[in-house]
């Protein structure tokens, strides 16, 4: 921050008066405390944005420094350690047009820095930097060199290729000694054997003035198989950072009362029983408890499906999850242990989740057959060769030249490339994959199961009957709505145009609101205020009271997603069943799946008949993608072959789908799936690929024919053609 | 073949050259916002002065 002042021969006048610009960092300068804030910028994405963002940021005094990160979509600052400059900022940066989210730094601190990433990446430059020089020096053994010359270029490689290979191996013998340990293979058994008897037979024949070193073979083999390895965590990575983001937008408060009647914002760790709530209309209910004042309804959707709110008043239970739709309520806490709603889904989750079959990824598949057919073939050439000849080092020279040329390298290379290039794919169409497997998952399903509330529908109600409802009527219930945030008011204000005629509107909190319509009292509201006592509708609805006439009931239905019916039918003609499991009463389940045309419905399940109807499914052979976004879904979810959430769904619904919708638009589940399959294509066919080269070879090598220039030749070849392959699944339309 | 000993320290020197410059840009953060990086690149907001810090 301490900058150079002109020296007073060179101006006298900046020393005098210095530049205003220059007085800002001065100031700021002076406070001593900083701190680092992190904040989620979804909208940024060119670079006017970079520049608009860290322009209109480092003009305020209290910042220091800002600096925007398009990958992450993020800006992190550092600013003054002063209280509330964190709501300053945002306020700040929605009135520049972009909205920002509070990260919760601490624990995005360690991802900020990837630090794996950049150990590998180190590694990676290490042995390409080295694989690059052995290979120049090989080709002057390839072109003739002999004897002398030969032996200095050996050595020169092996000075090389020696401490490379034990810095750049590190991953793969590390992870094969964790495999060895617990008796098992895996791909990095066969490479590090590969790697170590390449070098050490090539350290052998070096010394002993011998023609064929392996070094160059060794070095590009580490070389291609830790840019599949860095592949691999850079997937992961950008899908690791972005959940623990979307973990982090998700802090949830709960208003508490205090003694005093004064109200303060707790974290929800720090409520205890007895604690008395205050939830206002339009929140969630934070936790279990009983309503001790107040009367209003509450939405029960994100719980049961149901859309029909229940109307509640002192002494009734509530539960975690609920919205709350009309008046404010005061609850009193009970359950926060064992007994509450939310902890009976989690137990349901993590039931499904260790009742569910373990899935065995493709890259897991080839190496149970790989392994040992390339530990068999290695061993059976070094025991036939000695014996036949009793030669024993040609015998190894042999069976470390069948390991190098039959070293899976492309089948390295074969999944993390595809993943690479497919998950990367998805990110950019708002997808987000929170691990590969769930992507060759995806590519198995022959169903579809959706959850109806919140995920084909929008969770916003719409007024059903508006040609039953007398236009003059129509206008005044507008004028009514207009005022009041109440959801089913907003429907009717959506809906219907104003007149202004409505005048001294006031609005009773739990009941509705009223006005005075030339002399005449107007209300809209609930059954009983606005003088209805029939019996009450099946759906959603509110009533219209017009002077001492009979009340008009508005009814409403839940909105369906606009992209759900394309969704369904483009999902229908890619050969897939679907299926609508919904916890909601029969007659709304049943009018959705008419409008969107699925035949297949299941009305009022509970989460645990999700879980069970999905399990019916799996054992009938079924693979199922689940989509859902409720706190019911949540275990269903858990439970089905591979499930994908919306963005808008609750946090533990989001936790156990392997795929988010980041961008809440449903057709991005076809896309997913198509292209989930080219992916899974591509990685068959990149096993297919690195067989042909295996088959191709291996008699060579069996036969002792094999030379390090047919080893460097088909292995670069083998890798290069399915990256090459892999990056096919980006680019498809 | 005398010339060896001077080609073979050379070509190993710049690559040795080459992989230091990667280790610096590395520890320069310049892998961590690579879609960020490529937009920089299209700022019109020119520097006229030096920057302050």
């Amino acid at each position: 921050m301490e900058q150079e002042q002109p020296s007073l021969a060179v101006c006298p006048a900046c020393v005098a008066m210095p530049p205003s610009d220059k007085i800002v960092p001065k100031l700021k300068a002076d406070a001593t405390e900083m701190r680092r804030i992190e904040l989620s910028l979804p909208s940024v994405h060119c670079a006017a944005c970079i520049a608009n963002v860290e322009r209109a940021l480092a003009a305020r005094p209290d910042v220091f420094g800002a600096r925007v990160n398009l990958t992450l979509k993020r800006v992190s600052i550092t600013g003054a350690d002063s209280v509330g400059i964190e709501d300053d900022l945002i306020e700040h940066l929605a009135k520049i047009g972009y909205p920002a989210l509070p990260l919760d730094s601490a624990a995005l601190e360690k991802t900020r820095t990837d630090k794996v990433g950049r150990d590998l990446l180190a590694r990676v430059a290490v042995a390409g930097f080295a694989a690059m020089n052995v290979m120049l020096l090989s080709v002057s053994v390839w072109s003739g060199a002999t004897d002398a010359t030969r032996d200095l270029m050996h050595w020169i490689s092996a000075i090389i290729a020696i401490p490379t290979i034990a810095f750049s191996g590190m991953p793969f013998f590390k992870s094969a000694w964790s495999a060895l340990r617990v008796r098992r293979l895996n791909m990095d058994v066969p490479i590090s054997l590969a790697l170590i008897l390449a070098t050490g037979v090539s350290l052998a024949e070096t010394l002993e003035h011998g023609e064929h070193a392996y070094f160059d073979a060794a070095l590009s083999l580490t070389f291609f198989l830790l840019l599949g390895r860095y592949l691999d965590h850079r997937t992961r990575a950008v899908a690791r950072s972005a959940a623990s983001e979307l973990a982090a937008l998700e802090v949830q408060k709960a208003q508490r009362i205090l003694p005093d009647g004064r109200t303060e914002t707790v974290p929800m760790d720090a409520l205890s029983e007895g604690d008395i709530l205050l939830v206002s209309a339009g929140a969630r209910v934070p936790v279990d408890g009983v309503i001790t004042n107040g009367s209003s309804e509450l939405d029960p959707s994100m719980l049961t499906g149901e859309t029909l709110p229940e109307a509640v008043t002192v002494g009734a239970q509530v539960h975690a999850g609920m919205m709350n739709i009309s008046g404010p309520l005061h609850i009193k806490t009970v359950g926060l242990g064992e007994e509450t709603l939310l902890k009976q889904i989690t137990r349901l989750v993590e039931t499904a989740e260790t009742a569910k079959n373990k899935y065995t990824s493709l890259a897991e598949k080839a190496a149970q057959i790989y392994a040992p057919a390339v530990h068999l073939l290695s061993a059976g050439a070094f025991i036939g060769w000695g014996l036949a000849t009793g030669d024993w080092r040609l015998a190894v020279n042999i069976a470390a030249a069948v390991l190098i040329i039959t070293c899976p390298c492309a089948l390295g290379l074969a999944v993390p490339a595809v993943l690479a290039a497919a998950s990367g794919r998805m990110f950019r169409q708002g997808v987000l994959l929170k691990d590969g497997v769930a992507l060759e998952k995806l590519a198995d399903i022959d169903m579809v199961v959706f959850d109806k509330t919140g995920t084909l529908t929008t969770g916003q109600p719409q007024v059903l009957n508006a040609n039953d409802i007398p236009e003059a009527a129509q206008a005044i219930a507008a004028d009514l709505a207009r005022g009041s945030s109440h959801p089913l008011s907003k429907a009717i204000a959506n809906r219907f145009a104003t007149t202004g005629n409505v005048t001294s509107i006031s609005e009773h909190p739990g009941f509705g609101t009223e006005g005075l319509l030339g002399g005449q009292k107007v209300r809209l509201g609930r059954a009983n205020w606005c003088g209805y006592d029939g019996e009450p509708p099946t759906q959603t609805a509110t009533w219209l009271k017009i002077g001492n006439a009979a009340p008009i009931a508005i009814l409403f239905q839940d909105q369906l997603r606009p992209e759900a019916k394309e969704t369904v039918t483009r999902l229908l003609s890619e050969g897939l069943q679907v299926l609508l499991l919904s916890g909601d009463v029969p007659a709304q389940v049943r009018s959705t799946a008419e409008a969107l045309g699925i035949t297949d419905w299941v009305a009022q399940a509970t989460p645990s008949d999700k879980v069970d109807r999905l399990a019916e499914l799996a054992a009938d052979g079924q693979k199922v993608l689940m989509v859902g976004d409720g706190l019911n879904d949540a275990a269903a979810l858990a439970a089905a072959h591979v499930s994908i959430s919306p963005a808008s769904a609750v946090d533990a619904s989001r936790t156990s789908a392997d795929m988010i919708i980041v961008n809440n638009d449903l057709t991005q589940i076809v896309q997913s799936y198509r292209i989930a399959r080219a992916a899974k294509r591509r990685i068959l066919e990149n096993f297919t690929v690195a067989a042909v080269y295996n088959m191709v070879s291996i008699p060579f090598a069996l036969a002792g024919f094999a030379t390090p220039l047919m080893a460097a030749l088909a292995m670069s070849a083998s890798s290069i053609t399915v990256s090459l392959n892999a990056m096919r699944v980006g680019r498809m339309k | 073949m005398n010339i060896l000993i001077l080609l073979i320290p050379i070509s190993l020197g710049l690559g040795a050259l080459g992989l230091g410059a990667f280790f610096w840009s590395i520890k320069n953060d310049q892998y961590d916002d690579p879609k960020g990086h490529s937009m920089r690149i299209l700022s019109d907001q020119y520097d006229d002065t030096p920057k302050d810090d």
